[in-house]
Order: structure tokens, then sequence, then C-alpha cells
């Protein structure tokens, strides 16, 4: 789609090999291990997501999805693998990271040699406070590149080794929307609002343009609640706009967060059982939404699911999970007829 | 909801819903006109019994401009509290900021003389600041490790004033401030109260009116989102600890600038000013007048410092003056902080939404009884189209 | 492949070590020896004794931030409640005043002092969760946060108008003139006491909950909540017992000081909660070696500063304490680095 999320990339590493087969990955997860404490979450996953396809993970519950999911949206890092996005590394195991902390307080603690060894102990108040306005001036410059992140402070930490993860923001940032398994709507705010959220950084007016209401800031404002609106009938929410997230049945609010997951234009979206917990009904709709939003909104989609039938329509192609392992993966058609997967989902060796 | 039988906004319709429309849309303009109403009302109320027999006007309105400096914290401290949901507990010692840099600015103890405007503004920066340097290691990690890096820096300003006796003067504190002065006349420090009560009212003003423009803005929004859910709100994009120190930092700028105007209303500051009192009782304040709402935040502020100022005084006169056995011997100033204790734990069980619901907590009630429609629309617009 | 620049493969020697986990414990005694070096044996000795306290009151904020996820304001007020309950039980109840000189009398009157003390706080502690914090547990998280710290200023205040706000002598049971000679340092035996008293509860607590079934419920409800609730688990009651075993903890934090000190104020328990609660974030909330480890760092941190300058910069160096470990290790000593992005 649009080609403003280059800009963001959490890591300053850019990969130099090419796509390998030729095939135009979209996303690239290589060799994923999570764990915890002891116990292994996910063991070694690879899953590669050409542009334009609708891939699916199931398994039983339990089997390391979410875990696995929540690897790529930057909520958890990864204890090994890495995942690449657009051919830039996006999520990697964080390395060194104990090293940015002493780069913010270096500055000050040379000012403060440099200033011992100038002498300013003894130039009396006057030299300790100039000092000290230094140190402190210098500190606050660090802390705020550190927050801020120019693309440059970024690099200059993949140069000294430095790798930081994504973090959530920053994979939005990067064109990639989600949607919880639990619905996480802000429930006392309007559907409006909770979309408008989502278009955050979509919109640009700063703090000057909120502090004098600037004409800017309107006009966005105005365009931004448009295009909310829009977002809301497109998933059947027609006119519910003003209501409360959490005064709306609960398929609603499913496709509530799906509008608000699709406010930021992705590219990439992840859906985290969009169907748990709907009727029959209820999940043929969200289904058939889901299989539109590939066709008009041109999305690649990333789908996790327990429940095999309904993945099995729409998705190109599946991979397999239990216990925190790949054990198979394919066409549907293919994995239907895998007897690993017969024996993951019933518990009896297949005959 | 607890409060879904007690609606009073929503069944009376008519002039009500009309104003608070009309408010809404013109939202700045309805605050200049609200202040200029307070600011009339005051100083006439204060003539009529039972308020005249307490005290003079001049006296009366100096408590206002005082009322006023925390009605101002309050406001601060609900953009940290109420509108971004972060617990802030050493809010005390960014005004203790503000009040020593413009100590240290104007007095005769440095004998420097920048005057006050500029000053204001070098305050509110200058807390901020700090907020930054407070906030910065904090904010990256979850919200309630704020709660006890400010409950710490709150408790170690006062004491690093304290000990400084060179730079600080001690707990005598530093004396001779300048008083503002405008147009070539500095500000009364007695007897007409008027200048420093109008001037605290503008500031008030134009705090209220910002941080409402603030509120409605795509940084209000995401305020909000943090506060309801702090990791949906980072997976929809928002850069949770850029804005989470925006909001801190802008919270430590209002206390700054209610730091300047106090070390020139008084002429002095001393550590004892900025003690951990302050912030827990501002904190009541914010907490008591709704968390999130900007009137009801300001008059909670209010009516929490009257009560504490005036009326628990007035109660301790009238029962040594009636002679009422038992409650004579108590000094109700004694029980303050229990009673703030107790009224926080109270609010936060029973009335979560403050004494005065804001808007959203409302449209909320509104909704509710909407509902029956609300489902009937679901029939008809459920299916995509 | 690219993935090789990625992942630096370290020595095995490097490998073991990182699994004996033994780091963090040797960072303690390292900060102990050049803590002993720095500010020779007495003040040593005096470092060790109020870490130990510190250490008590830390486990009961990482214990209850480990099974809630609250930073309990109220703990550090507990623990002066405790204090001053010590104080009353031994001079109203008990009638004491000043040391004892026979052994057995000592034993049973501390016994006692300990049983009530404890009991009594345990007590407290699970009324304040039943009705400060449980009917907001699914409320958003600053609701318990800001009645945490309403419950603080209410135990300060009844206590400040029971008591009066100055210092309050207690009765200093072991006398404080009563040294012996352990190593060939002259330590005092109430140093002793409170430090095996300390570490002993510490070797219990550990015990209780590593080997019996209501821990086994209290870690399980500390990992996952609604996983241990669908096994079985009362999630209510573990909670409290939680919230009972913490809060006595406390209380026994309280007898000591007192019986270490000789006077209590009703300010004691928010400066020692902001010291325990560093210690508890210092070890890695959440941790209960953790948190004694930090709590001993503190006391040493504290004394140290006290004793090369000024008292008052002690609290400033453990809030310089607090800050750098937020700022280089968040998840402290013995935590995991997870869980701590937004």
């Amino acid at each position: 789609m649009s080609e403003q999320h280059d800009t963001v990339v959490a890591v300053g590493a850019v990969d130099p090999t090419a796509p390998e087969d030729g095939v135009d990955y979209l996303l690239q997860a290589k060799s994923i291990t999570k764990r915890f404490g002891g116990l292994v979450a996910v063991r070694d996953v690879n899953l590669d997501i050409p542009k334009g396809a609708i891939v699916s993970i199931i398994g039983p519950n339990g089997a390391g999805k979410t875990t696995f999911f929540n690897v790529v949206a930057g909520i958890i890092d990864p204890s090994s693998g890495h995942v690449r996005f657009r051919g830039r590394f996006l999520i990697l195991r964080p390395q060194r990271t104990w090293i940015e902390p002493i780069l913010w307080v270096a500055p000050s603690l040379i000012a403060v040699a440099v200033a011992l060894l100038l002498g300013a102990q003894n130039h009396g108040d006057q030299g300790i406070g100039i000092t000290g306005l230094v140190v402190l001036g210098l500190l606050i410059t660090m802390l705020l590149l550190a927050i801020i992140r120019p693309p440059w402070y970024s690099l200059l930490l993949g140069r000294l080794g430095i790798l930081r993860s994504a973090r959530p923001n920053d994979v939005v940032a990067a064109g990639i929307g989600r949607t919880f398994q639990n619905i996480r709507l802000f429930q006392n705010m309007s559907a409006q609002e909770n979309v408008l959220v989502g278009m955050h950084l979509q919109l640009r007016s700063n703090l000057i343009d909120h502090v004098i209401s600037s004409r800017r800031q309107h006009r966005e404002e105005d365009a931004a609640a448009k295009r909310a609106n829009e977002l809301l009938r497109l998933v059947g929410l027609r006119g519910r706009d003003q209501e409360l997230a959490k005064n709306l049945p609960y398929g609603d609010q499913r496709r509530l967060e799906l509008a608000r997951a699709l406010a930021n234009d992705p590219v990439l979206l992840l859906l985290d059982e969009p169907t748990a917990g709907m009727n029959p009904n209820e999940t043929a709709a969200m289904t058939a939404l889901i299989g539109r939003l590939r066709k008009e909104l041109g999305l690649t989609i990333l789908l996790i699911e327990h429940d095999m039938r309904v993945v099995m329509g729409v998705s190109d192609h599946i991979l397999v999970m239990d216990h925190g392992e790949r054990i198979s993966e394919g066409t549907p058609e293919e994995v239907r007829r895998d007897p690993k997967v017969i024996e993951a989902y019933l518990g009896t060796p297949a005959s | 909801m607890s409060a879904v039988g007690q609606a009073p906004a929503a069944s009376s319709p008519g002039i009500r819903e009309q104003v608070a429309d009309l408010s809404s849309r013109h939202r700045s303009l309805s605050v200049i006109v609200g202040m200029t109403i307070v600011a009339a009302i005051l100083p006439l109320i204060v003539l009529v019994p039972p308020f005249n027999s307490f005290s003079g006007q001049a006296v009366w309105m100096d408590g206002f401009t005082i009322a006023g400096i925390y009605v101002l914290l309050a406001l601060g401290l609900n953009i940290v509290v109420g509108m971004s949901g972060l617990l802030d507990l050493g809010y005390a010692a960014f005004f203790a900021i503000g009040a020593y840099s413009y100590a240290f600015a104007a007095s005769s103890f440095t004998h420097v003389n920048i005057p006050f405007w500029p000053m204001l503004l070098a305050g509110a920066a200058i807390a901020a600041v700090f907020g930054i340097l407070l906030g910065a290691p904090t904010l990256r990690l979850r919200g309630d490790y704020l709660a006890i890096v400010t409950l710490g820096f709150g408790e170690i300003v006062p004491i690093t004033i304290l000990n400084s006796s060179k730079y600080t003067e001690g707990p005598n504190g530093i004396g001779g401030i300048s008083a503002p002065s405008l147009l070539g006349t500095e500000f009364p420090t007695t007897g007409n109260p008027w200048p420093f009560y109008l001037t605290m009212l503008v500031m008030i003003c134009i705090s209220m009116i910002l941080i409402y423009r603030l509120q409605d803005s795509r940084l209000g929004r995401a305020w909000a989102a943090i506060r309801e859910d702090e990791l949906a709100a980072a997976a929809n994009g928002v850069n949770t600890v850029v804005t989470k120190l925006l909001a801190f930092a802008l919270g430590a700028s209002t206390a700054g600038l209610a730091g300047v105007f106090i070390a020139a209303k008084l002429q002095t500051v001393t550590p004892n000013l900025f003690r951990f009192d302050v912030s827990f009782t501002v904190l009541a304040m914010v907490v008591l007048g709704g968390m999130g709402n900007v009137w009801g935040v300001a008059v909670g502020a209010f009516v929490v410092f009257m009560i504490q100022s005036v009326f628990l005084k007035q109660l301790n006169l009238f029962f040594d003056n009636a002679h009422v056995p038992f409650l004579q011997d108590i000094n109700f100033l004694d029980y303050q902080f229990l009673l703030y204790g107790i009224a926080l734990v109270a609010m936060m069980l029973l009335r979560p939404e403050g004494l005065f619901p804001s808007r959203r907590r409302r449209r909320e009630l509104h909704t509710d009884e909407d509902q029956e429609f609300g489902e009937l629309g679901d029939e008809l617009g459920a299916s995509p189209e | 492949m690219t993935t090789s620049t990625l992942r630096r493969e370290q020595p095995a020697f490097v490998e073991t070590f990182q699994r004996l986990r033994l780091g963090p414990y040797l960072f303690v005694l390292g900060v102990a020896i050049i803590d002993f070096l720095v500010i020779g044996p007495a003040q040593f000795v005096n470092g060790l004794t109020i870490g130990a306290i510190y250490a008590l009151v830390a486990i009961g904020y990482t214990m209850v931030y480990g099974i809630i996820e609250l930073i309990n304001f109220a703990h550090g007020d507990v623990f002066m409640v405790g204090a001053f309950t010590s104080m009353y039980v031994l001079t109203n109840v008990l009638g004491q005043d000043g040391p004892i000189k026979d052994p057995p009398v000592l034993a049973a009157v501390l016994f006692v002092d300990f049983a009530i003390t404890m009991i009594l706080l345990g007590i407290l502690g699970t009324v304040i969760e039943r009705f400060a914090y449980r009917p907001l547990r699914h409320a958003p998280r600053l609701a318990p946060l800001i009645t945490a710290i309403g419950v603080s200023f209410i135990l300060q205040n009844t206590i400040q108008i029971l008591f009066g706000p100055s210092p309050v002598n207690t009765p200093q049971l072991i006398s404080p003139t009563a040294r012996v000679n352990v190593f060939g340092l002259d330590v005092g035996v109430v140093n002793i006491f409170t430090i095996v008293v300390s570490v002993s509860l510490m070797i219990a607590l550990q015990l209780f909950v590593s080997r019996t079934r209501i821990g086994r419920a209290m870690r399980s409800t500390a990992m996952d909540r609604e996983a241990a609730q669908l096994m079985g688990v009362d999630i209510n009651r573990t909670i409290a017992i939680t919230f009972f075993i913490g809060s006595a903890l406390a209380g026994a934090a309280g007898v000591v000081q007192g019986l270490y000190f000789g006077n209590i104020q009703f300010t004691l328990g928010f400066q020692a909660g902001l010291k325990a609660f560093t210690a508890a974030v210092l070890g890695g909330i959440g941790n209960i070696t953790g948190a004694a480890l930090g709590g001993f760092i503190i006391g040493f941190v504290e004394v140290t500063a006290g004793a090369k300058g000024v008292f008052v910069w002690g609290q400033a160096a453990v809030f310089v304490v607090l800050i750098l470990t937020l700022l280089f290790r968040p998840a402290g000593l013995l935590g995991q680095q997870i869980g701590e992005r937004a």
C-alpha cells in the first residue's frame, strides 16, 4: 500500500541478502524460539508470508500460537530467531541492551571529569554551578534522544552492537496491524474514538496545533472522524460511532477491534482468533469479512485459530503447531490429510 | 456501574442539556465566561453572613488566591493522574522546584532580579526538565513504578533543600522575594488583594483552556487510550513512552507555574511548604473532583482547600465557643489527613468517577438508557454490506 | 547466513556460569566485602542489622506484588503499626520497661510479643486486603494504587492521633550494652538477635512457599491466576494468606525495629517503606530471595552513606539506587527479563 511505513525500522541493520527463492515475501520469521524460565513456549518456528496471502496458524490450546504472535507483534522479545518485514529486521533477540543506559550517562560523567581536570572545584560556587548546569543539560539531551530515537541514534546503537527489537508501536508504524484474542478495546471510549486512536500515526498535528487549536488540526480531525465512520461502516457498524465500546454486543466489539486495526492502513493484519466466542452465523460473517479485506484492500493476513474449520475456507497456507513446535505445514488440503495433525487434534494415533 | 441509578443530568433535559451542548462547542469561551462569573461572585459572597463574620473581604480574597494555587496544582496533576492514568505521588517536588526557581531568580538573597512574567514560563520549563529527568528512566517501565519513584523524589527534594543551607537557607527558607509588577507598578503585598487574585484567575483560565484543547486532541486521545489499556494503545501505534512522558512533563510544568506564583505571593519560600502532605492533598483533590474531569477537579480543589483552611477551623471555634463536651477537645485539623485517607479509599470503592462525573461518564449513563435501541440497531446493521 | 551475525557464540564456561545464576549472589557478597573494608566492622554489623529489618519488610512488598501486581503503599505503615503494637504489648500487656537479665524470662517475653504482634498484624493485613483491595481487583490499575496510598495515610494518622506526633520510647528488652565476641569481633547481642530472627523467618518462609500446598497455590496464582483457578486453587483465600504472611513479617520487623532502636515514631513506615520497596525492586520484584538480598544491600548503602556523610544523605543514596536499578536493570538482580514493556 502506501510507502510511508518504510521510514520506521526499529533496528539499525538492513539485511544484505535478497529474497532467496524469488517469491516476494512480506514477512519472514526465522527459527523463532521463546523460553519462559525453563518452559519452551515456542521452539524453532519458521514462517514465510507471501504478499497478498492469507496464512493461518492453527493448533490446540496452549500450542504456542499466541506466544509466536506476540513475538511478531513486538510484545515479547524472542529468546532467539528473528523476524524480517519487507526485507528489514524488525524483531530479534535484544543484545547488549544494558550498554544503552551507560551511553545516556556517559557524556555527563565525561563532563564531570573534564570539569575536575579544569579545576572547576577551585572556582567555588560558580564553577560548581556551571558544571552542574552542563551535566544536567547533557543528561537531559541524552534522555530525550533515547526517547525520541531519531534514525541516526538507532543506527549508532546498531554500530555499537546494541540490538533492540521493535516495540509494539514500531511494529504498527512498520505497517502491521493486529487484534487481540480477548478483545482489548478502550472500553470507556466511543467506537469512533477507538478507531481514531488506531489512526494515531496517520495524524500529523503536533503539540503546537493542539495548544493554539489550529485550523490544520480542525481539518485533520474532521477528516479523521469521517474516515473512522467509513471504517466502521466497512466492518458493519454503520451509525454506531458514538456508542461506548463496552456497550456494544460481543460480536460488534470484535468488528470494532478490526476497524481499529485497519485504521493505520496496515499492509499486514495479524488476527488472533477473530471468531473466538462467536456463534456460527457471526463466524461465517466474520470469515466473509476477512476474505473481503484481502480482496478489496489488498491486505496480507496472518490468522490464528484453534478451530480448524474456520481457516480451511479462507487460507492459502496453514501452519500447524503443537506444544510450541511446527508439526505440519501446507495448503489446507495437505494439512487436512496429514496424520500428525489429526493426531494432535484428536489425541489418537492415525491409523 | 454503581452510578447508574443516580443520573440527575439525564432525567432533566432542556436548558441544562442545551448549556452543556453550547459549552462543549465553544469550550474556550465558556471557560472564560465561567471564570469571569466566579471572579465576580467570590468577592461578593464573602460580604454576606455568615462568611463576613469569619474575616474581612481582603483576608478572604487572599485565601481564594492561595486556593487558586491549589486549583492550578490539581489541574496539572489531573493531566497525569486523571487523563493519563499515571500515579504521581511527588507532585509537591515540582511545585518546590518552581518556587525555588523564582526565589533564586528574584530575591534579595541572590541579589538577582529577573521579572516575574518571564519567570512564570521559565519556572514551568525548569520543572518540566526535572519531570523529564525523573520520568525518562521510569516511564520506560510499567506505569506503577512511577508512583514509587515520584514518592521518593517528593521526599528527596525537601530534604535536599533543608540540608543545603548554603544555597537555600535550609529550614528558614529564602525571604525577600520580589513581588510581580505590571506596567511599572509593583503588586501590593498587603492591603489590596485584587492584583494577585486576578492574576491567579487568569492563570487558571488559560491553563483550563489549554488543558481542554489537549484533551480534545490526538494527544489527549492517546492519553485516554493509555489510561484504558496501555498494551492496546501501543498495539495501535501510540508511542507510550513519549506520550506518558509528555503528560508527566506537562503536569510538572503546571506545578512549576504554581510554584513561581506562590513564591511571588508569599515573598518567602521554606521547604515546609512542599512536604508530602501537599502532594497527598492535591491527589485527594483530583480524586474527589473526578479524575479526568477538568471543571470537576477545579471545583474539587477549591472545595477541599476551603474545607481544610476555613471549615475545620470554624468547626473548632464553634465547638470551643459552644462548650460541647468531648467535641471541644478535638482539634479537627489533626484529623484532616485521616479524613483524606478515608475519602480516597471510600471514593475508589463507592464512586470512582468522583463527586462531579465528567462528560464521558454522563454519556456512559446516557447510552445505558439507550441500550434497547442499540440492540435493535444491531439487528439491522450487523451484517457487512 | 545472516543469523550468525546476530547470534554470538559464548564460551562454555560462561554458559555454565549463567545457568548457575550465581552472579547476583556474588554481587551481594562483593558489596558486603567492599562495604566491610570501607566502613569497618562496627558499622558493618549495623548495616547488616538494618538490612535484615528492611529485608523482612521488602518480602511483604514483593509477595504482594508477585501475586496481585500491586504496590502496596500501606505496607511500610503496616510495619510501623507493628512497631507500635509491639511497644503496646510490651509496656501495657506484659509490663516491661527495660532490659531483662534472666534468659528464660527474656525468651518467654519475646516469644509472646512476637506471637501477638505477628498474628495481629497478619489480621490487619488481611483486613486491608479484604476491604480496600479485593473489591478493586478488576478495576483499572490506578484504583487500588490510590486506595493503597489512602490506607497508608489512614494508618499513619490513626497512630499519630493515638500515640502523638513525637517519638515514643519502646522497652529495649535486650540490653544495648550487652556484647559478645564473634570471630574476634565485638558485636552487640541485639544485633545478633535481629539478624538471626530475620534470617530464620526468611528461611521458614522459603520452606513454606516451596514445600507446602498453600505455598504451591501461592506460586501458581502468582504465575497465572486464571490457570490456578481452573486447577482448583481458591484465589481469594490464597491472596488473603499472602497478605497475612507479608504483614506478619512486617510485624516481626516492627518488633525488631523497636528492640534495636529503642524509640519509634508514626512517620517510621513512610521512609522504611520507600527503602524496603527499593530493596524489593533491586532484588527483582516478585522474588522472595531477591527481596532479602536487596534488603541487605539497602542496609549497607544507607549505613555507608550515613557513616561517610550526613545521616539524611542515606535516604538520597537509597533513592539513587532505585533510579539506577530502574535505569540499568529494571528486572532486578534475580528477576526475569520479561513483562516490562508496555
